[in-house]
């Protein structure tokens, strides 16, 4: 395998952002034909390195070679003309445009459309990738979108594809074709260079990988020699903290009851949420997976109150109580605490302080008001309550939240709201883009709440979080929710299947 | 006397198209340019003022487009070089053109200069009927090219996709790799030109003098005009045409005493353009006709 002449090679890159250095003398290679992983915790430093293999950033020393000679990649048409084709983490599609207004955006040359139409139908039986050149983007699922993305950048026959956490957004069906593009693309003499922070798919794809932390390379293995916690322990620089288990006794008694709740979709992104029932008792974790846009954020509102309506729901009782017309404001006071997914400006207001933040859903609390006029000596040692309990690292006393990474962020308005009690709680996404470590605690802190009696849902696109957390588990597929399944009765195939739309129960009648 | 009205009312319509199919490209580009009526103004004075020393109406109508031109300019320093707010400076814009212009345009008022001829002889203007259509300027056959070169430009061509694209979402665009910034400055720029020209129309035209604050709102009526057309260059002749006519129902009716009040009709282009807007509001597709990074300042990092 090493006797492969080597595409791209990188010598002692670095790139600073003022005094914060994102990259630091990067030395790294990829061989033609090879699949390279890149591997990394959020902020390690991956996606700045490889925007500037694209061109789309300056490195701030440190040269670039393609097959042996110096280069400089300016702008990422002169990537493409080398052959460096991107597929990015947050795609860069246009949703009003058509799929072929979007390819040609892409292409250095211009191609009549009708010419276009055929080279892309071309490629695309060439790869088993199939999609209709002139439908919208919007009209396309998230998996769909990554095809045209791919297709876009197989259109060029580049000679290095790059391709930043394509499988975060997908099921993993969707994954495994995914793996078997990207292998006939290497049979074709391709190199491909995939970013992830999931092991076992760098394991499964992967010939090397290249290892970064904090800016700087740990390691280039072959990814066959080693195993997947030395992966971990190279990418974390320690042995990750395990997550806690699950104490609680499953008391039975029904802390949430929602049943017959139809929520008409009120913009055309928008998921239409059909006949959704779910119980949830003292002491569960109950799971929601799915894929993003299936309804999640629709069902959010529902849960927090920001969406309300007595005709469309039949039942939402939570502690006995009928909340279907109780305001955010007024579930809080209920004791029931939520998190929307979208930290900045959704769960948290960036541009305020995090002691203005902690008062946002603090107000009700009489240690911190009295007759409307808040006490501000108290109001601050809650804040610092939670940043010294959930460890969040400010760069200095109180900061406005926009100063905070996004898992510290992330830590801080979990921690907001676990800091209440609240007898029951919605959560979505809870550790979305945060590192491994932060992961960790925050799962942590949201078991012992469960183990304390609190009734649990959370939302989340992410498997594995599911599986640690949760005692059951649901899907949530273009706004239905399937059965729940306790945790044993599923795996991943299982639930991926449920995630792509198929009913494991219907399949199994047909037969 | 129906064709003298027929006449009037295409006239009317002229600068209303110039205007709105600038600012049409540079909405489509993800900017919103609200200083329209300022940069109007500056081109009508421009073009009086130019016109009147020359003698030359051609240097009179480069005049008000350069003078658009340099408005937009200033525009486009602030809201892309600075990132600043887009909706206040705009505004900003039309308070600082209206004044600017007046300031000018203070030697000039009372004075009288020749207008555009026709651009057809007179025996096709006597024709019975399409005789209306025989007896407009260039300028006003010029209006209706401009929208038929930025139809094609935008949907015919590589740029103007690329335009729309930076309208669409700057950051997938930056992604790619096109100059977010080059592409709004080159349509602001050319938006100020068609507002200039736009101007230009009035007092060499419409009304052979100069008065100051002469566009009477005709700038706000076409930014109106933009949304009523749902961002598509075609509709804009219609919209103009529509707009021209309640405009001159207007003056029409004062003259003749009709009873209806003079403010609700200066107030149907607005009216009109609120239903269109709720039109295609419900029929949940107004999110896919506006460009949706419209406003939104971008900033690059390199």
């Amino acid at each position: 395998m090493t006797t492969k002449p080597v595409l791209l090679e990188s010598r002692e890159i670095s790139k600073s952002f003022g005094s914060f250095l994102a990259n630091d003398g990067i030395n790294f290679n990829i061989l033609e034909g090879e699949i390279h992983g890149l591997l990394g915790e959020n902020g390690a430093g991956k996606s700045t390195f490889v925007k500037m293999v694209y061109g789309l950033l300056e490195p701030s020393n440190g040269t670039f070679y393609w097959n042996g000679k110096k280069i400089i990649i300016a702008r990422p048409q002169e990537a493409r003309n080398f052959g460096i084709g991107m597929v990015f983490q947050h795609f860069t599609l246009f949703p009003t445009l058509t799929v072929i207004e979007n390819i040609q955006l892409a292409l250095n040359d211009y191609f009549a459309t009708h010419e276009l139409r055929d080279t892309i139908n071309k490629k695309s039986a060439e790869f088993g990738i199939t999609v209709d050149p002139d439908i919208y983007i919007r009209d396309l699922s998230v998996g769909e979108q990554q095809r045209v993305e791919i297709l876009r950048c197989l259109l060029q026959n580049p000679k290095l594809l790059i391709m930043d956490e394509p499988t975060s957004v997908l099921t993993p069906q969707e994954s495994e074709q995914l793996f078997s593009v990207l292998k006939k693309l290497s049979k074709t003499g391709c190199s491909i260079l995939f970013i992830s922070h999931k092991l076992k798919e760098i394991k499964k794809i992967t010939q090397r990988a290249t290892i970064l932390r904090r800016g700087c390379v740990v390691s280039t293995v072959e990814t066959a020699d080693v195993s997947t916690e030395q992966l971990a322990k190279m990418m974390v620089g320690s042995n990750p903290q395990n997550v806690k288990p699950k104490t609680a006794k499953k008391s039975g008694d029904i802390l949430v009851r929602i049943s017959g709740l139809n929520r008409p979709a009120d913009n055309p992104f928008a998921t239409a949420l059909d006949n959704i029932s779910l119980n949830v008792k003292a002491g569960e974790i109950k799971g929601i997976a799915g894929i993003a846009g299936n309804g999640q954020s629709e069902l959010m509102e529902v849960l927090s109150g920001e969406w309300r309506s007595t005709e469309n729901i039949d039942v939402f009782n939570v502690l006995g109580t009928d909340i279907r017309n109780y305001s955010p404001h007024k579930r809080r006071q209920l004791g029931v605490g939520f998190l929307p997914e979208e930290r900045h400006g959704h769960s948290a207001v960036i541009n305020m302080k995090l002691t203005e933040n902690t008062l946002l859903t603090n107000h009700n609390n009489p240690v911190i008001q009295r007759n409307n006029i808040v006490k501000n000596e108290n109001l601050e040692k809650l804040t610092t309550n939670i940043v010294d309990k959930y460890d969040v690292r400010t760069p200095f006393q109180n900061p406005h939240a926009s100063s905070l990474s996004g898992g510290n962020l992330q830590k801080f308005v979990v921690g907001r709201e676990i800091i209440k009690k609240p007898k029951v709680f919605f959560v979505a996404q809870p550790t979305w883009g945060v590192d491994i470590g932060a992961t960790k605690s925050i799962r942590n802190s949201l078991i012992d709440l469960a183990n304390d009696g609190c009734g649990i849902i959370v939302i989340s696109q992410d498997l594995e979080e599911l599986f640690e957390l949760a005692d059951n588990i649901c899907v949530l597929f273009r706004g239905k929710l399937s059965d729940s399944k306790p945790l044993q009765e599923l795996n991943s195939e299982k639930i991926g299947m449920l995630m792509g739309g198929e009913d494991l129960y219907s399949e199994s009648q047909g037969h | 006397m129906i064709d003298a009205l027929v006449l009037t009312i295409l006239m009317t319509s002229v600068p209303l198209i110039l205007a709105a199919t600038g600012e049409l490209v540079v909405e489509r580009s993800g900017v919103l340019n609200l200083g329209l009526e300022g940069m109007m103004l500056m081109g009508a004075v421009s073009a009086f003022a130019l016109t009147y020393i020359s003698g030359s109406l051609l240097v009179g109508l480069l005049a008000g487009i350069i003078s658009g031109c340099l408005t937009a300019a200033i525009f486009g320093f602030f809201v892309l070089g600075l990132a600043t707010n887009q909706v206040a400076t705009g505004l900003a814009l039309t308070i600082f053109g209206t004044g600017l212009s007046g300031l000018i345009g203070s030697d000039f008022v009372g004075k009288a200069i020749e207008g555009l001829p026709t651009l057809f002889p007179e025996t096709f203007s006597n024709l019975p009927i399409i005789g209306v259509f025989f007896a407009l300027d260039a300028v006003a056959y010029l209006s209706l090219f401009i929208v038929f070169l930025v139809w094609i430009f935008l949907f015919k061509s590589k740029y103007g996709l690329i335009l729309r694209a930076c309208g669409i979402s700057h950051n997938s665009a930056h992604s790619l790799g096109y100059k977010v910034l080059t592409v709004r400055w080159c349509s602001i720029l050319f938006g100020g030109m068609m507002a200039g020209l736009g101007g230009a129309y009035l007092p060499l035209m419409l009304t052979p003098h100069w008065s100051e604050g002469m566009t009477s709102g005709r700038g706000w009526i076409a930014l109106a005009l933009v949304v009523f057309a749902s961002w598509m260059p075609s509709r804009i002749i219609y919209g103009a045409i529509l707009f021209g006519a309640i405009t001159i129902m207007q003056l029409a009716g004062q003259a003749r005493g009709w009873t209806i009040p003079p403010q609700f009709l200066s107030s149907l282009p607005y009216i009109a353009t609120i239903f269109v807007l709720v039109l295609i509001s419900s029929k949940g597709t107004a999110k896919y006709l506006a460009p949706s990074d419209l406003t939104r300042p971008f900033i690059s990092s390199k």
